[in-house]
């Protein structure tokens, strides 16, 4: 089996995360791997396990997306590649889908790549559909667990979780599958694979690499803001039981006029 | 046939619309004050005859619908193959989507079809120079983002909840256009081989009250649980007893049950109910917090929730600072107690 993980380097989830002077910023919070991600990489290193086959985990990023990509060879990823180019400064997640795909035709016999649902700083979520969809390949978002991988029948079927409930679906290899929570924990880097992790070489790979010339992208921000403050004065409510004060709580609920 | 500049995509699972894909209608007519025109919806399933009226009742002047067994169970493929055909064919400037698991599928899809940018997750909409400029939080709504596409058609999902659902009005009438399906079973890649139903009741995506629960669940020792269980055992059964009492305060309410990632992570509760940043963004009407300490992530996933309400044994949690109204005691007694109080003042 041929596997690929997608990671993206973000701010740290517990980051304060502001704009100042126009800048978002997050203080001295370190960057890490996106934790979806980390669910991602977790069920690769399941299905190498299971199966056999190695796991090449990639990223688009500047040279600070390494970190990323670190962390997840430290959890046991076989090899890396970082695809980095000015180009892709301001991608939108259809570019970053295009470069993506292109990078997995370029490594070639590729059975299986995973992606985390979505990254937490752009909260897009998209990036997995798109880049199944510019491959022509099954996409198999939000799975909470994959249910069978037979690689010599070119088989899979994953359970989706979904606002309703839960939806089996079987399909055909090579496919992409996004990950929701449920499918495991991730497991720790160990003290062997930080070390190897800061020994690897990790080749970049530029646009030119990969035979692209992406468009300029069509989603700009052209504003980032804090949001607005809430004025928010606490009423801390007291009485002499938990029924007096239950029911001073729902005459001040009904007077909002939120039920 | 009309054309409109004005699409909206409706979400349906098993035949009955997501009352969030009626938001879209509101959002959509107000869009059409800038680009003239009328709104058209488009909807496919195996049966949505009915579903293509409805959505003329809410305001759409126009409707495309297709009935065809590949949209029997959703999958992604033959529904942005058709939706992308029919934008094709007709050039809208603009499609709106429910943010449902389904519609930011479809939207992402139908993007690269049409090699045009999407907007996910938007809860403000106005118009700037021919462009929709769309409001979107990020970093699970520590920052607002302004957002712009500059090609066509512009692909938005609304965040459920963020626009008013408009009045239906069972005496409109508009053109219903039975369009075919694109794609043939044979050709889609995947197969749906079967759905289980969750049993949690109020989905926590569209709840206009929800009730959460945090690590403070378990924390009642005057409960005796029952013999020979081991000391995780214990905290287990603890929590699912706390989880009992806020499951009567949500049924009493109306209201999703929430859990903070504290426990989640500890197995109180399942995944689907995690609301924050690594779980599910919310906006509910009324959000009350029991037993959770509001860590920033957790704040990160319903800070927009218009009246919150924190019940806490420690005086000096975070969540009381985001609060309205705080009641610093014991969830265990102050549960209860708020359950019958809305069952007697609701009933009344």
């Amino acid at each position: 089996m041929k596997i690929v993980v997608c990671v993206k380097q973000v701010p740290d989830t517990a980051a304060k995360v502001v704009v100042e002077d126009g800048q978002v910023t997050w203080g001295d919070a370190p960057l890490v791997i996106n934790p979806w991600d980390e669910y991602a990489v977790e069920t690769a290193l399941l299905q190498q396990e299971a199966h056999g086959g190695d796991v090449t985990v990639i990223s688009v990023g500047g040279e600070d997306a390494k970190e990323a990509v670190k962390h997840a060879l430290a959890m046991g990823c076989d090899s890396a590649i970082l695809i980095s180019d000015p180009a892709f400064e301001n991608a939108d997640s259809l570019i970053t889908s295009q470069v993506l795909a292109a990078a997995i035709e370029k490594m070639g016999d590729v059975d299986l790549a995973f992606f985390g649902r979505q990254a937490i700083d752009g909260d897009v979520g998209a990036t997995a559909a798109q880049t199944a969809r510019g491959l022509g390949w099954p996409a198999f978002t939000l799975v909470s667990a994959i249910s069978g991988l037979d690689p010599d029948a070119g088989t899979i079927q994953v359970e989706r979780s979904l606002e309703e409930g839960r939806q089996v679906v079987d399909g055909k290899l090579p496919a992409i599958v996004s990950v929701v929570k449920d499918i495991g924990e991730p497991r720790y880097p160990s003290f062997m694979g930080i070390r190897k992790a800061s020994r690897a070489e990790i080749p970049i790979w530029s646009q030119a690499d990969l035979s692209l010339e992406v468009a300029n992208p069509a989603v700009t921000w052209p504003e980032i803001t804090n949001p607005p403050k809430r004025e928010i004065v606490t009423e801390i409510l007291s009485g002499d039981s938990p029924k007096e004060i239950a029911e001073t709580l729902v005459e001040k609920i009904l007077e909002e006029q939120v039920l | 046939m009309m054309t409109n500049k004005i699409w909206v995509y409706i979400d349906q699972f098993k035949g009955e619309a997501i009352p969030a894909s009626w938001e879209t209608i509101s959002a959509a007519q107000y869009l059409t004050e800038q680009y003239g025109g009328g709104v058209t919806a488009v909807v496919a399933g195996s049966q949505v005859q009915e579903i293509a009226k409805q959505a003329i009742q809410y305001g759409a002047e126009e409707v495309f619908y297709s009935e065809d067994s590949t949209f029997d169970e959703f999958r992604a493929e033959p529904y942005a193959s058709l939706l992308s055909g029919l934008a094709k064919e007709h050039g809208p400037e603009v499609i709106l989507f429910p943010t449902t698991s389904r519609g930011r599928e479809l939207a992402a899809m139908v993007a690269v079809d049409l090699k045009t940018g999407l907007l996910p997750d938007v809860t403000a909409l106005e118009v700037q120079d021919g462009n929709v400029v769309a409001t979107r939080p990020v970093y699970a709504g520590k920052l607002l983002s302004k957002a712009v596409c500059s090609t066509r058609p512009q692909l938005i999902t609304l965040r459920v909840r963020a626009f008013p659902t408009p009045d239906l009005d069972d005496s409109k009438t508009g053109n219903l256009t039975e369009v075919p399906a694109v794609m043939s079973e044979d050709d889609i890649l995947t197969k749906v081989a079967g759905y289980t139903e969750s049993s949690r009741g109020v989905s926590l995506n569209d709840a206009a009250v929800i009730v959460s629960g945090g690590r403070g669940v378990s924390n009642n020792p005057a409960l005796n649980p029952p013999d020979g269980m081991d000391e995780s055992q214990v905290e287990i059964w603890r929590a699912q007893e706390g989880f009992k009492l806020i499951g009567e305060l949500a049924e009493a309410l109306g209201a999703a049950v929430g859990a903070s990632r504290a426990a989640v992570d500890a197995g109180y509760i399942p995944y689907d109910h995690q609301v924050g940043q690594t779980g599910k963004v919310v906006s509910p009407d009324l959000y009350i917090a029991c037993g959770i300490s509001g860590a920033i992530q957790h704040q990160a996933g319903m800070r927009t929730s218009k009246v919150i309400v924190a019940i806490n044994k420690d005086p000096e949690a975070p969540i009381f600072r985001m609060a309205r109204y705080g009641i610093v005691g014991d969830l265990y007694d102050v549960v209860p107690a708020l359950t019958e109080a809305f069952r007697n003042r609701l009933s009344s």
